[in-house]
């Protein structure tokens, strides 16, 4: 038995093999899309996930049947913590339900295909350069897209700014609405607590080519996350100004904050 | 009985494996007359071959002898070939006057063959590249500047001289057996480069296919920019460990480190101008063409890379 397989045989438990082979992706002849997903590795990587998600950070998820079962949607949440940790989480709870789990694409910051390794990964296992022409082509194949409109404004914020919502980019809105896509809105809560950093030094992370360089502990805290999905919103592909699709995007935002608002209220205690 | 007139078509680049493979497909019901600058080539009785420059004044004589119908320019010398001037004077300049002579003689139908190199490996590149992209290559390296000036000067007569019904084809990887190209060369070397951490999504296309592709395109007389690649895809690293390829990892950062570790070992198959292919993906949408032409590749991923596993240092 190989190294690959050995681990692969620790990780994945035949239910969660079934699981991801349930999810039906268009992928080539070798398991890959045109993105770099791969269905062996998302399995090791749902694998450990799951640990995370079960045991270390213990979610509690509401409302993941709201997201459709079919067709295009984009998945629109709060970013926070540092790491990519929200995306993660949301599309475990998604992929993981009982009834017809999807596997969504995470759309992430333009600078991890540059870091060796981890880009890579993240692409295995459906993580996608976020980039219109990428979300445009991934809606227009039917699939369900984890968008974080604040960008890094919100994953870099300080610990001070915790829950507070950073300004969203109208791109999501635009596509939503060209494809047709329901919005699903969604309320991160915990995954402040999870890096939480005093402040981001600028000048290092230009220097380092970074988005931003935090001032934190290095130990991602197993704090407990909740996480919301609202009911889908519908925008109609009218040609309307910007100012009217930035009101939109408002709804949106406002949507989220109380689905924040609602998990800040549920919660009991930070870990 | 008066046969009807066969279609007469000058096909370039005729020393390579793709020429020859679409001569052989063409040759039963047109007149070919191929050229190449590189090399004399034989290619059968029927089938007559010259070696010239495109920028000499001999190759007019070609157009005045016979009553080209149409040209199949296939003739592109590939950027780790020759210097750089030189590739530019044939592939550019060698290609314009090729294009301003197709003009001067009333020729109907052109089909350039150009590479998906153009677009360029960025880092913020999206996956499933359309035709209308930028082509990003010369932001990269000189060294493809001449591809991307032969896209720009095409582009150019395209719409310039509409009676050219101009084709431009951009293929992903060609492979196959004969193919000389530097992805060819390292899917049938035993060990191959890799970026540290980088295992870019590729694409490839059998030669055979690419072949057919040629011959739908030059049929249908649709012009414009095509895609040309299959909807399948391999990442780089797993391709190599298909074809039986050791993987032997170079340092990828900072991005300086491999370029002078490249340079140092001046490799043909992994020239440092091509390192952001290794590094990044360049995953192009070929829809278009498919959907146009109505073509559908024959041989599959699996079947290609077996074919370097079974075959180390084919060419």
């Amino acid at each position: 038995m190989s190294l690959g397989s050995f681990i692969k045989s620790k990780l994945v438990p035949a239910s969660l093999d079934e699981q991801i082979d349930r999810i039906r992706k268009p992928i080539g002849s070798l398991g890959y899309d045109p993105w770099g997903y791969n269905s062996e590795v998302t399995k090791v990587g749902f694998g450990i996930t799951r640990q995370l998600y079960e045991k270390y950070f213990r979610v509690h998820t509401e409302g993941v049947e709201k997201v459709p079962a079919e067709g295009p949607v984009l998945i629109v949440a709060n970013h926070s913590g540092q790491l990519p940790l929200d995306g993660l989480l949301i599309g475990y709870a998604l992929a993981a339900r009982e009834h017809r789990p999807r596997m969504p694409r995470a759309m992430i910051e333009r600078f991890f295909p540059t870091v060796p390794y981890l880009g890579n990964l993240l692409n295995e296992m459906g993580a996608v350069l976020g980039d219109p022409t990428n979300c445009a082509k991934m809606l227009a194949n039917n699939e369900a897209v984890v968008v974080f409109p604040e960008g890094i404004r919100g994953s870099g914020k300080p610990y001070a700014d915790r829950y507070q919502l950073k300004r969203f980019g109208n791109g999501f809105m635009h596509l939503a609405m060209k494809y047709n896509a329901p919005i699903v809105p969604v309320g991160v809560v915990g995954c402040e607590e999870t890096i939480p950093a005093i402040t981001n030094i600028k000048p290092l992370a230009r220097m380092l080519g970074l988005p931003y360089a935090p001032v934190a502990l290095p130990v991602v805290f197993p704090a407990k996350v909740h996480l919301n999905f609202g009911d889908p919103l519908i925008f109609d592909n009218d040609d309307i100004p910007e100012e009217l699709v930035a009101e939109r995007v408002e709804r949106v935002k406002a949507a989220i904050s109380e689905l924040i608002d609602k998990g800040l209220h549920d919660r009991k205690r930070l870990f | 009985m008066n046969q009807p007139r066969r279609p007469q078509i000058l096909v370039t680049g005729a020393a390579g494996a793709l020429a020859q493979r679409v001569i052989n497909r063409l040759k039963e019901t047109c007149d070919l007359v191929a050229v190449d600058f590189r090399e004399q080539v034989y290619l059968g009785d029927d089938v007559p071959t010259y070696c010239i420059d495109f920028n000499k004044r001999g190759f007019e004589d070609l157009y005045r002898r016979y009553d080209f119908d149409g040209v199949i320019h296939l003739g592109r010398i590939m950027s780790s070939q020759e210097t750089r001037m030189r590739r530019y004077n044939a592939n550019v300049l060698g290609s314009q006057r090729m294009l301003d002579l197709c003009h001067k003689y009333g020729i109907s139908r052109v089909v350039i063959l150009s590479t998906y190199h153009v677009y360029g490996a960025v880092a913020y590149n999206p996956a499933l590249i359309d035709e209308d992209a930028p082509l990003k290559a010369v932001g990269l390296s000189m060294d493809l500047i001449d591809s991307v000036e032969l896209e720009n000067l095409a582009n150019i007569y395209l719409w310039r001289f509409p009676d050219l019904n101009i084709t431009i084809l951009r293929p992903c990887n060609i492979v196959g057996p004969g193919v000389r190209n530097s992805i060819s060369r390292l899917l049938a070397s035993n060990r191959a480069p890799v970026l540290a951490g980088f295992s870019p999504m590729m694409q490839f296309i059998h030669i055979d296919d690419m072949a057919d592709a040629i011959v739908l395109a030059y049929h249908k007389k649709q012009k414009g920019i095509f895609n040309v690649a299959p909807d399948d895809w391999v990442a780089y690293q797993h391709a190599l460990e298909l074809c039986g390829c050791k993987r032997m990892p170079i340092l990828s950062i900072p991005p300086v480190v491999p370029k002078l570790i490249l340079k140092a070992l001046r490799l043909k198959s992994f020239p440092p101008y091509l390192m952001s292919f290794f590094k990044y993906p360049v995953i192009i949408d070929g829809r278009l063409f498919a959907q146009t032409f109505d073509f559908k590749p024959k041989r599959s991923l699996k079947e290609i890379l077996r074919f370097y596993r079974e075959n180390k240092r084919p060419i």
